[in-house]
């Protein structure tokens, strides 16, 4: 496999009116390709300014952030970004959401629209490319952000709580119906998410970072039997094995959570 | 969402339902009909009053002679003063909805340019704009360029205040995510910024085609030969009361009309562009 992302020392502090934050330091690591790997913190600590340091949203402080071996400079073309909120315009129908990013970077060619026209049959939407986003379920919309999000074939993508909008029980169903997407499409995610075991459902590896300012405190490798005749398990595969519990409780004291009691 | 309860092909509705129903329709109806009836009830007592000479018809008119004049359009001219005021008003409220849109574009673009524009623009606010009726006058010329600009002066900045601040708190998760597809600057606003601020858009409208009818009475009060302000003005000065009357009568028609057709625009476009009930 070979590495697709790499970090070396990241460091980013904000300059906000009341002072300076640090957000991020000397954040290391790397992705191979196809690997999905969930980041885990304390609220607050960075995750958030992480993934947009990697999108080139923000620019680093100190320190480079390598895709594909060149240094990102400005937003992306090869990343994907998925927000905690599907964010699909409520004016355009499905299709014309989906089609979005395309459509911003100038690349509505016929071979990219058909491609995003098999992605919505593929993946269940293609009855409902007409209608428009109130709709549809709160799952089906953030498989229609998804799509959107792979419209542009990015190698990397980066979800930010990308279910947490959803109740636990879509919540489950989608991080299955993601997984086997991202797997099935071979990207390589960086997910983020403060739900211990939706992280451990659905990453190869898990970087647990500290409190803010974010460090690399950890790195835990997840291992789980693979189904069969593949190389990985579902979410809720993951959920259904002893491993999965024995995970939870490492990682819960890695974070080591305080809940202060009064 | 909730069930359409009047649409043919649906299981019949429960008792409750019909009863709820029913009782809701009488309501309408009872606040239609007490509508009607205090608006009859004051016509007709002004005309029994000004008839029986408790109060002087000369001063106050009376409905009677106002329906004379209104059916006498034709030879007072009232027709072509309505058509005035119309077209002033509506060449003014396009031009500061245009005008008002363009200046909060630049100053959503330029977050330099909008800070210092804000105290100007606090203060343009507060002024009231008649005050500045015969700087206008002499600037622009007495006449209808006056008039319009006047309307203009009066729903320009608020149209820009209304927009920038819509602008200016549209969703930021929609535009980190317009971002993430390394949108432009212009393309955030053509396909985020402005289409979220739609609902926006039609508020002010709704303010602004009453604040430019204001501002083209104010103006014809002072430079006109003609609009239904040039006509109150008159019939005041020649103590013709059914004159300003019926004149009054038709702005505060005019007025409702253009607001309803804000309105209807409104439904129009945001049922086209959006699907979100209105
Ligand atoms: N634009 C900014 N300017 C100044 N400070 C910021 C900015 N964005 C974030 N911060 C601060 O940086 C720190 C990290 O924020 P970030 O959103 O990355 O955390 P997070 O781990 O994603 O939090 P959460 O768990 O709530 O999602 C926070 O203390 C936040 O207040
Ligand atoms: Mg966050």
């Amino acid at each position: 496999m070979r590495e697709l992302l790499k970090l070396q020392d990241v460091s980013l502090t904000y300059q906000a009116e009341n002072g300076e934050v640090h957000a991020l330091d000397s954040i290391s690591f790397t992705a191979q390709e196809g690997e999905m790997i969930g980041i885990v913190g304390p609220s607050g600590c960075g995750k958030s300014t992480l993934l947009s340091v990697i999108a080139g949203l923000e620019p680093a402080t100190r320190g480079t952030v390598l895709l594909g071996g060149e240094p990102v400079n400005g937003v992306s073309e090869k990343i994907g970004y998925m927000l905690q909120k599907d964010n699909l315009l409520n004016w355009r129908t499905i299709r014309s959401n989906v089609l979005l990013g395309l459509e911003i970077r100038k690349m509505l060619t016929k071979e990219n629209v058909e491609y995003v026209e098999n992605l919505l049959e593929t993946y269940g939407l293609a009855e409902f490319a007409d209608k428009y986003p109130p709709q549809l379920s709160g799952g089906m919309r953030q498989r229609a952000a998804l799509i959107r999000t792979l419209a542009t074939k990015p190698d990397l993508l980066l979800l930010d709580e990308a279910f947490s909008a959803l109740d636990y029980q879509t919540r489950l169903t989608v991080t299955d119906d993601v997984l086997s997407i991202l797997r099935r499409e071979k990207k390589t995610a960086l997910i983020v998410t403060h739900d211990i075991p939706e992280s451990i459902s659905m990453s190869d590896r898990i970087i647990v970072l500290s409190d803010r300012p974010a460090r690399v405190k950890s790195i835990h490798k997840m291992e789980f039997p693979p189904r069969p005749g593949q190389s990985y398990a579902l979410p809720l595969e993951r959920r259904n094995t002893p491993a999965f519990g024995q995970y939870f409780n490492l990682i819960w004291k890695e974070l080591d959570v305080h809940v202060e009691t009064r | 969402m909730w069930k359409r309860d009047n649409k043919a092909g649906q299981e019949p509705l429960s008792p409750e339902r019909v009863a709820y129903l029913q009782a809701r329709n009488r309501r309408r109806w009872a606040i239609r009909l007490c509508r009607i009836f205090i608006l009859i009830s004051l016509i007709a007592l002004w005309e029994i009053l000004a008839r029986i000479g408790v109060i002087d018809s000369f001063i106050m008119s009376q409905p009677s002679r106002i329906l004379k004049t209104l059916t006498n359009l034709k030879n007072n001219g009232l027709l072509k003063h309505l058509g005035v005021t119309c077209f002033e008003t509506l060449t003014g409220f396009s031009l500061g909805v245009i005008l008002g849109n363009l200046v909060a574009l630049i100053l959503w673009w330029s977050d330099f340019l909008s800070k210092v524009a804000e105290p100007y623009l606090v203060v343009l606010n507060a002024l009231p704009k008649v005050a500045l009726g015969p700087v206008i006058i002499i600037w622009a010329g007495a006449g209808m360029q006056a008039i319009i600009v006047m309307a203009l002066a009066i729903s320009l900045i608020v149209t820009v205040l209304e927009m920038l601040s819509g602008f200016l708190s549209t969703d930021p998760e929609l535009i980190k995510m317009a971002r993430t597809f390394r949108a432009t600057r212009y393309q955030t606003f053509t396909k985020i910024i402005f289409p979220s601020n739609l609902h926006t858009l039609f508020n002010s409208l709704k303010i602004n085609i009453g604040l430019s009818l204001v501002g083209v009475i104010a103006g014809e009060f002072l430079v006109s030969k003609a609009g239904l302000g040039y006509l109150i003005v008159y019939g005041g000065q020649v103590f013709q009361m059914d004159l300003v009357m019926t004149s009054v009568l038709i702005l505060a028609v005019v007025a409702a009309l253009l607001y309803w057709g804000v309105t209807k625009l409104e439904r129009l476009v945001l049922n086209a562009v959006s699907h979100t009930k209105v």
